[in-house]
């Protein structure tokens, strides 16, 4: 048996993706950059890429670079704008419960004499934009906060935070590689200037993605060494990935109103049997405000990584908090950020469906659970 | 990350031994807490100087569980001095290894050991001390009866 229900971590390539790449697996193997026939073949192929990107999310495909992925597109975007708009100033605001490349590359950025702050989250994950605005300065340059957490699935007011960012006069950056498709994001309006994603969460290959920054927006390159995307990131274009990245895409969009009400049905059904069969659970921030796949479950007085490995010798694979902080096995910072209590920080499992789940994996991941949860309650010393 | 687990890390975290907490036991102790991530509860029965029985409560990962459920097969029907000298390397060695960062578990347990022996040590010296103490008040005792019943007779 195997249940994957880890799909913010990585999700399938799905096979039509795969069909789509394989030709620049294969014969179409020319260096895009090239100005041969072969070669200039590959380089309609990649604008055509980046045309059809930019058209599904709303933006001006000059502004767009693939990266290798949205850490890169993240420390890109971070670092080059900071560094390149230092005559505006020096200050950055990110929010609590950014992914770590967002986060760690901010308090790189505080230990080379830039300037940061960090503006926080109510208890469902939500930036305060009160707060938000307080701390917005005339020498704000940059302001990033994720579309959609990639723990607790808690989907920000892009526009609202827009407007209150512009209004001072600096730029919004979004991190948005949870959120498609499960937001219909027309970047350019609701006024996010940057923006960051990556094939893989959306059954696309690994290994590749994209940075946005309008035009207009200064930026200095993190990987020089070359013309290709204009100049600001060198390094021979990865263009199988980047044919199936613009494939995933579009196939995450086209199929997304059939998708949506599915995996939503299928996530809420599975909360409501969580809740019939067993105790002492609680839901990380509210269903409201949250993406259709995902749930982020505490299971008291027992240890998240135990339920993770007792669940995954069962065949159900999912998560503590993010796949990235677990490599650190330290508690989560985004928990902590929306209040949850230091006993409670260790007890937590986020489960992420995806296209491919269905009901009845559902209900034997249910069925799991109540072994696992009642197998390590029983020898649990928290009273 | 690499974490992957010996068969026998596995099986141990799968189906571990000694596992409740002994009824009116002879010493019980915990390191760590739930805030810290895992916590290791173990209470001991002695008969003479060695382990009856020992038994672990756990809040924690699986090789946290693993490593108390050696340790406690281990240590059982040793004597208090030779418990005390068990190290954590033996349990790595016995579970085939541990991934690299899950190491400490094992040190935690051993802690956890020498905390139960050591409220064990100090249950029983405080038994002693209050041995002591009773026989030297009855002895008093005795001796302020005789006294008075001295006085009585000389009054």
């Amino acid at each position: 048996m195997h249940i994957y229900l880890d799909n913010a971590a990585t999700t399938q390539l799905d096979p039509r993706v795969l069909k789509a790449m394989m030709p620049y697996l294969g014969p179409k193997y020319a260096n895009a950059s090239s100005i041969h026939a072969l070669g200039q073949s590959n380089n309609l192929d990649l604008e055509s890429a980046r045309q059809t990107v930019a058209g599904i999310l709303g933006l001006n495909s000059a502004g767009l670079v693939f990266t290798s992925g949205a850490s890169e597109a993240n420390n890109f975007i971070l670092r080059g704008i900071m560094q390149a708009n230092q005559a505006k100033g020096k200050h950055l605001i990110v929010s609590a419960i950014e992914h770590p490349c967002v986060y760690q590359t901010a308090r790189v950025l505080a230990r080379n004499g830039y300037e940061v702050d960090i503006a926080p989250v109510d208890k469902n994950g939500l930036i305060d934009l009160a707060s938000l605005a307080k701390l917005i300065r005339s020498d704000t340059v940059l302001v990033s906060v994720m579309a959609v957490n990639n723990e607790i699935g808690s989907v920000q007011n892009l526009a609202a935070i827009a407007k209150i960012v512009h209004q001072q006069g600096a730029y919004f950056h979004s991190d948005i590689v949870q959120a498609i498709p499960y937001l219909q994001l027309n970047l350019s309006k609701l006024g996010v200037d940057c923006a960051s994603f990556s094939a893989h969460k959306f059954y696309g290959p690994k290994g590749v993605g994209a940075a946005y920054i309008r035009p207009g927006i200064k930026s200095e390159p993190l990987i020089s060494g070359g013309e290709q995307e204009n100049g600001y990131r060198a390094g021979t274009y990865n263009l199988p990935g980047i044919i199936g990245l613009a494939s995933a895409l579009e196939v995450a969009y086209k199929e997304r109103s059939l998708y949506l009400p599915r995996v939503k049905t299928l996530r809420d059904y599975f909360w409501q049997c969580l809740r019939k069969e067993l105790s002492g659970l609680k839901l990380n921030g509210n269903l409201k405000n949250r993406v259709a796949n995902n749930l982020n479950v505490c299971f008291s007085k027992i240890e998240g990584e135990a339920i993770l490995m007792d669940l995954s010798l069962k065949g159900v694979y999912v998560s503590t908090g993010s796949a990235c902080s677990a490599h650190n096995l330290k508690s989560s910072y985004v928990l902590s950020a929306i209040g949850l209590a230091d006993y409670d920080l260790n007890s937590n499992i986020r489960f992420s469906l995806g296209r491919y789940n269905t009901k009845r994996e559902i209900d034997l991941t249910v069925a799991a659970l109540k072994k696992t949860v009642s197998r390590l309650r029983a020898f649990s010393p928290v009273k | 990350m690499s974490l992957n687990y010996t068969n026998k890390t596995i099986n141990a975290f799968l189906k571990p031994k000694n596992i409740g907490s002994i009824k009116n036991p002879d010493a019980l102790a915990s390191v760590g807490n739930p805030v810290c991530g895992d916590q290791l509860s173990f209470s001991i029965r002695v008969k003479g100087d060695r382990i009856k029985d020992i038994k672990f409560l756990s809040f924690g990962c699986a090789s946290n569980i693993a490593t108390a459920s050696v340790l406690t097969q281990q240590v059982k029907g040793m004597t208090i001095a030779e418990a005390k000298k068990y190290d954590w390397q033996k349990i790595v060695s016995i579970l085939g290894g541990l991934p690299q960062q899950k190491v400490h578990c094992s040190m935690m347990a051993i802690e956890a050991l020498q905390r139960v022996l050591a409220a064990y040590e100090q249950r029983l010296s405080l038994a002693s001390d209050k041995k002591l103490t009773i026989t030297k008040i009855t002895k008093n005792k005795l001796s302020s009866k005789t006294m008075a019943s001295k006085q009585k007779k000389v009054s």
